[in-house]
C-alpha cells in the first residue's frame, strides 16, 4: 500500500501520536425495492415483517435476483469517486449464522467488487477510496428486555433483510476526527448530489464505521485498529473517535496494548465500550453466490452513466467562488446540496445579485428546507435590497410565496407592506422607545451593547415596517 | 390392474379428448392402484387429496371445453424437494416437518398450468442427498421390480413411483445422477436437463450450480413432453437461459448419421456388473444397427470428477443449509440454553447423518487455509471436466453408457460405506460438473433388474439426447414396463 499523501493535525491531542483512520460507510441506495426481491423498501416504524416476501425471508427453495436499479447507484457513486470498474463482476456468500440473517448467509461481494481505486476530494484534500461494492442488509432483533443476555425472548423483523447496501471503503488516509467528520459529510453531499442515496444518518441510510489506529510520528507501520458502530450522527462520529483515540493513547501510554475488536459507541454514556473481539474472528467461508452468474457489465451502459452524472460538488464548488464571486465558506455550504446550488444559481441569474442571493439561500432556505421559485426568491432580494420592504417582512413575503400566496410583488401590493424609511417617522419611533425604556437605556450606557437588539425590537412592535437598519443606525446616534 | 395406470400421455390425451374416459376417472383409477401398492413401495410420503379433487374437475371442465393443455388431466407425482404452496414439503427431512411453503415453484407451477393432476408427495434421500432413497428421514422406499431392493436415489420415490404405475409421470432432481441413477434402477425414463433449461425457483437447494429439475416418465416422449412443460426462462432464476425450447423438433429422425461416442473410463469403472455391462453393449449394437456410427472417446479427468463433486456439492450445501435454523419454520428446539444451543440441538435432531456429514465436508473445504487446497482446486477440476467433453463433443454427436454400473442393490446393503454409496453417481456426475442434458432409458434386465442406457448431450441440446434415447426404444422395442408389485 502506498503512504498516505496526508499528514494530519492530530485531532488536537498529543503531538507524539499519529491518528489513522480507515471509514467503512454503507450506504443504502436509492431503490423503490430490495437487493434481491420485489418487496418495497419501505419506512421506519412500518409494523414488522410487513415488508416482505419469501425470497426476502429466506424461506426454501427461493432465489435471488439482482435489483437494476441498486447497481445503477453504485455504479453512479464508483464513477462518481473516480473508481475503476472491472470487467467482471460478482456475488460472493459470507457465512454466518445468526437470527437476523435469514439465509444463514449475507449475499455480498468479496474478492472482485463493483468498483476499485477511486479518490473523494475534500476540499483539496484526498482520501483514496479502496473499493466501492453491493451486499444485502440485515434483518432487526427485538429483544423482550433491556439487554441481550437478560431478554426473555426475541423477536425477529425482517423489513430490512434484504435492503440494498453500497459499502464504500477508504484506504487509512484520514489522520483526524474532524476529518473523518468531513469525509463522510462530503459523501453524503456526493451521494445525494448525484441521486445516488437520500444519505439520511439519522435514518440509517448512511451508517459510518471508523477503522481507528494511532501510531508514533516517523513510523509508517499501522498500529492494531479498533472498528466503531452504533454512530447515528456527524456529531456523534467525531465524539467517538475523539473518545477512542484517547482510549487508545492512554491504553499505550500506561504500558498496555490495543485489542483488536469491534467497539460500540454509546451515545448515553458518551464512550466507546467493548462489542466482539477478533480474537475469535468468525470464519465467513467466502464462496461466490452460484444463484447468481457472474457480472459482465455494460461498458456503453457505463458510459451513458457517467455521461449523466452532474456537475459534482467539488467542481461546483469551484464554479460558485469564480463565476459568482462567492465567498469559499459561501460557496461550500451551497454546494452541499445539488437543489440548493440549483436555486442559487437560478435565482442569481434572475436578481443580478449573487451575494445577496446567496445570502438568502444559506439563511433562509437552507434552514426551512422549503423551496420557492427562483424568480420568486429573486424578487424578495430585490425587494429587501432595494429597501421596498424590511428583511423582516421580506422573509413573511418569501413564506407566503412559498405557500401559494403569488409573487413576492402580488404580496406586497395586497398587504400594503412598505418600508417606512422617513427618517422623521422613524426619529419619532425611536426616541418614543428610548423614553420608555430608562432601564434599558441605562444598562447600554453602562456597556452591556446586547440591550440594542431589545430595544431595535421595541421599535420594530410599535411599526413593523420600519428599516431595521435606519432604526439600529438612529438609536445608536441617540444614545452615543 | 387397470390399464389405465399403464397408459402413456400421448394414449391418455386421446382417450380423455374423446371424452372416453374422464380426468376424475383417470385419477381415481391411480388413487386405487396406489392404494393398492404403495403400502409396499412408500413411494409416497404424503398425498394431496384435495388437491387432485379440485385439478382433476377443472381438467373435466377445460376438457369438455376443448380448451385441454399439454398435460390435461395427467397424474403427477412430485419430489418432496419441490415446494408447492400450502402442500406439506419437507426435502425428505425431519427438519422441514410440518413446513408448508406459501408459495409454488415455477416448475410445478408450469405442470399445473398445462393442466397436470397432483396426485401426492414422492419420498427421496433428505435434501436429495444419496443414491438410495434409504437417506429419507421418513422410511426407505422399494423398489417395485424387488421390494428387498433400493429404487435409487434420491428421486427414488418418484421414480418407484412411475415404476408401479402409482403416477403417469413425475418430477425429480438432478445433482449428481438423482433423477438418471434411479431411473435406471427402477426401468423408466428419466431426464436431466441442461443446467439452466429449467427454472430452480421453488427447488429446495442441495447444491445450487448443480442442481436441475426433470421428468420421470415411462417413454421417451413423454418425457420430452414434461421437459416442454417446465422448461424455459423464469425471471425468478438468474441462472435459467432463455434460449428456445424447442427441445422436440428431430425427436423421430432417426439416429443414421450420428456418431454416438463410447468414453473409455465409463466402460472400465469400477464396480461396473458385467451383467449391466452385457445390456448396454446389447443397445449400442442396436444403435449401430439403427445406422449410429460408434466411435470411442476420452474423458481422461474422470476419476477426479467424483472427489470434485464431493467438494462442490458439500460446500454449497453447508451454506444452503444454513437456514434450518429453528429460527423461522420448521423443527425448533426449546427449552434451550441460548441460541448456539438452539442451533445445534435442533440441526443435529432435526438433520440425519447423511446430512451431517454433507454439512461438515463442505463447511471444512470452505474454510479459511483450506478453501484453496480444496474448493479452488475443484474447481479447477470441474473446468477441466467440462473441457474433457468439450473435446469429446467435438468427435462425436452424443455420449452413451451405462447409467449406473450397478443394478439395484439390496436394501441396507450400503449404508454402512459411504463411499460405494457415492460410487453409484459415478457416470452421472461428469453431467452436472459440466451442466449437460442426460437421459436415462431402460435396455433390458440384468439378473431380473432394469438396466439403464445414458445418453448425455451437449449443453442445451435436449434434442439430440432424446432423439438418440427415442431411436434406442424404437429400435430395440424395449419399453418402460409397469413393474407389478406383490
Amino acid at each position: 500500500m502506498a503512504p498516505s499523501p496526508l499528514r494530519g493535525e492530530g485531532g488536537g491531542v498529543g503531538r507524539e501520536w499519529e491518528i489513522v483512520i480507515g471509514m467503512e460507510v454503507h450506504v443504502q441506495p436509492r431503490t423503490r425495492t430490495k437487493m434481491f426481491c420485489g418487496c418495497a423498501i419501505g419506512q421506519l416504524g412500518d409494523p414488522p415483517n410487513s415488508n416482505v416476501c419469501e425470497v426476502c425471508m429466506g424461506l426454501p427453495g427461493v432465489l435471488p435476483v439482482i435489483n437494476k436499479a441498486a447497481v445503477e447507484a453504485c455504479l453512479k457513486t464508483a464513477l462518481a469517486l473516480n473508481c475503476e470498474i472491472p470487467k467482471h463482476t460478482k456475488f460472493d456468500r459470507k457465512n454466518y449464522m445468526y437470527p437476523d440473517l435469514p439465509k444463514g448467509y449475507q449475499i455480498s461481494q468479496y474478492d472482485l467488487p463493483m468498483s476499485v481505486n477511486g479518490v473523494l476530494e475534500l476540499d483539496g484534500r484526498q482520501v483514496r477510496i479502496r473499493r466501492v461494492h453491493l451486499e444485502e442488509d440485515t434483518g432487526k432483533l427485538i429483544h423482550a428486555g433491556d439487554k441481550l443476555h437478560k431478554a426473555w425472548e426475541s423477536f425477529v423483523d425482517l423489513n430490512r433483510a434484504g435492503v440494498p447496501l453500497m459499502e464504500i471503503v477508504s484506504e487509512p488516509d484520514i489522520r483526524s476526527a474532524d476529518e473523518a467528520r468531513d469525509y463522510a459529510q462530503a459523501l453524503r453531499t456526493l451521494l445525494r448530489t448525484i441521486g445516488a442515496s437520500e444519505a439520511e444518518m439519522e435514518k440509517g441510510q448512511l451508517r459510518a464505521e471508523p477503522n481507528i489506529s494511532i501510531r508514533r510520528y516517523g513510523t509508517d507501520d499501522l498500529g492494531v485498529k479498533t472498528e466503531l458502530k452504533n454512530i447515528n450522527s456527524f456529531r456523534a462520529l467525531h465524539r467517538a473517535i475523539e473518545f477512542e483515540v484517547k482510549r487508545q493513547i492512554e491504553v499505550l501510554e500506561s504500558g498496555g496494548t490495543v485489542v483488536q475488536e469491534t467497539r460500540g459507541w454509546s451515545e448515553a454514556e458518551q464512550r466507546t465500550f467493548s462489542q466482539r473481539s477478533k480474537e475469535f474472528a468468525e470464519d465467513y467461508r467466502y464462496f461466490p453466490e452460484p444463484d447468481l452468474p457472474p457480472l459482465e457489465l455494460d461498458r456503453v451502459w457505463i458510459e451513458d452513466l457517467r455521461r449523466a452524472l452532474p456537475e459534482l460538488p467539488g467542481s461546483r464548488r469551484a464554479r460558485l467562488v469564480s463565476e459568482y464571486g462567492l465567498p469559499a465558506a459561501d460557496a461550500a455550504s451551497v454546494a452541499a446540496d445539488r437543489d440548493l446550488a440549483d436555486l442559487f444559481e437560478a435565482a442569481a441569474r434572475a436578481s443580478g445579485d449573487n451575494r445577496r442571493t446567496a445570502n438568502w439561500v444559506i439563511g433562509e432556505v437552507a434552514p426551512s428546507g422549503k423551496f420557492p421559485t427562483p424568480e420568486h426568491l429573486a424578487e424578495v432580494v430585490t425587494l429587501v435590497a432595494t429597501g421596498k420592504i424590511t428583511r423582516d417582512q421580506g422573509r413573511e413575503v418569501l413564506a407566503e410565496s412559498i405557500n401559494g400566496g403569488g409573487s413576492p410583488s402580488e404580496i406586497v401590493a395586497r398587504r400594503g407592506l412598505a418600508q417606512v424609511s422617513d427618517p422623521g417617522a422613524v426619529r419619532a419611533a425611536v426616541e418614543a422607545v428610548i423614553a420608555e425604556n430608562p432601564k434599558a437605556v441605562q444598562d447600554y450606557r453602562a456597556g452591556k451593547v446586547r440591550v440594542l437588539d431589545f430595544l431595535v425590537a421595541q421599535i420594530l412592535k410599535r411599526d413593523r415596517q420600519i428599516d431595521r437598519s435606519l432604526a439600529n443606525d438612529l438609536l445608536k446616534e441617540l444614545l452615543g | 390392474m387397470s390399464e389405465l395406470t399403464e397408459l402413456t400421455i400421448a394414449e391418455a390425451t386421446r382417450l380423455l379428448r374423446l371424452h372416453s374416459i374422464s380426468a376424475t376417472e383417470l385419477v381415481a383409477a391411480h388413487v386405487e392402484h396406489i392404494a393398492r401398492v404403495d403400502p409396499q413401495v412408500k413411494a409416497f410420503l404424503r398425498f394431496t387429496p384435495e388437491l387432485y379433487e379440485q385439478q382433476a374437475e377443472e381438467a373435466d371442465r377445460k376438457l369438455k371445453r376443448e380448451q385441454g393443455g399439454l398435460l390435461t388431466g395427467i397424474p403427477v407425482a412430485i419430489k418432496d424437494v419441490l415446494c408447492v404452496k400450502g402442500v406439506e414439503t419437507t426435502a425428505g427431512s425431519q427438519i422441514l416437518r410440518g413446513f408448508k411453503p406459501p408459495y409454488t415453484g415455477t416448475a410445478v407451477g408450469r405442470l399445473f398450468d398445462e393442466g397436470a393432476v397432483m396426485l401426492g408427495v414422492t419420498n427421496c434421500d433428505e435434501f436429495a442427498m444419496g443414491s438410495s432413497t434409504e437417506n429419507s428421514g421418513y422410511f426407505p422406499t422399494h423398489n417395485p421390480w424387488d421390494l428387498d431392493r433400493v429404487p435409487g436415489g434420491s428421486s427414488g420415490g418418484s421414480a418407484a413411483a412411475v415404476a408401479a404405475g402409482e403416477a403417469m409421470i413425475a418430477l425429480g432432481t438432478d445433482t449428481g445422477g438423482s433423477i438418471r441413477q434411479p431411473a435406471a434402477v427402477c426401468g423408466v425414463v428419466g431426464m436431466k436437463p441442461t443446467y439452466g433449461r429449467v427454472s430452480r425457483y421453488g427447488l429446495i437447494a442441495f447444491a445450487s450450480s448443480l442442481d436441475q429439475i426433470g421428468p420421470f416418465a415411462r417413454s421417451v416422449e413423454d418425457a420430452a413432453l414434461v421437459l416442454e412443460a417446465i422448461a424455459g426462462h423464469d425471471p425468478l432464476d438468474a441462472t435459467s437461459s432463455d434460449r428456445p425450447n424447442d427441445v422436440r423438433r428431430d425427436f423421430d429422425k432417426g439416429v443414421k448419421g450420428m456418431r454416438l461416442g463410447l468414453p473409455r473410463e465409463y466402460f472400465d469403472v469400477e464396480g461396473m456388473e458385467p451383467g449391466v455391462n452385457a445390456a448396454v453393449r446389447e443397445a449400442i449394437k442396436a444403435l449401430e444397427k439403427a445406422g449410429a456410427e460408434i466411435v470411442d472417446v476420452t474423458l481422461p479427468h474422470t476419476d477426479y470428477g467424483l472427489a470434485a463433486y464431493y467438494i462442490i456439492a458439500p460446500a454449497e450445501c453447508s451454506s444452503n443449509l444454513a437456514r434450518f435454523d429453528g429460527v423461522k419454520y420448521g423443527l425448533s428446539v426449546q427449552d434451550v440454553d441460548n441460541i448456539t444451543d438452539m442451533y445445534m440441538r435442533t440441526r443435529r435432531q432435526g438433520f440425519g447423518t447423511e446430512v451431517r456429514r454433507r454439512v461438515m465436508l463442505g463447511t471444512y473445504a470452505l474454510s479459511t487455509g483450506y478453501y484453496d487446497a480444496y474448493y479452488l482446486k475443484a474447481q479447477k477440476v470441474r473446468t477441466l471436466i467440462k473441457r474433457d467433453f468439450d473435446d469429446a463433443f467435438a468427435k462425436c454427436d452424443a455420449i452413451v453408457s451405462a447409467t449406473s454400473p450397478v443394478v439395484a442393490f439390496p436394501i441396507g446393503s450400503r449404508t454402512e460405506d459411504p463411499l460405494s454409496m457415492y460410487l453409484c453417481d459415478v457416470l452421472t456426475l461428469g453431467g452436472n460438473l459440466a451442466g449437460l442434458p442426460g437421459i436415462s432409458v431402460p435396455c433390458g434386465m440384468s439378473q431380473g433388474l432394469p438396466v439403464g442406457l445414458q445418453v448425455l448431450a451437449p449443453q442445451w441440446r435436449e434434442d439430440i439426447a432424446l432423439r438418440v434415447a427415442r431411436a434406442y426404444e424404437v429400435a430395440s422395442g424395449v419399453k418402460a414396463e409397469v413393474a407389478s408389485v406383490g
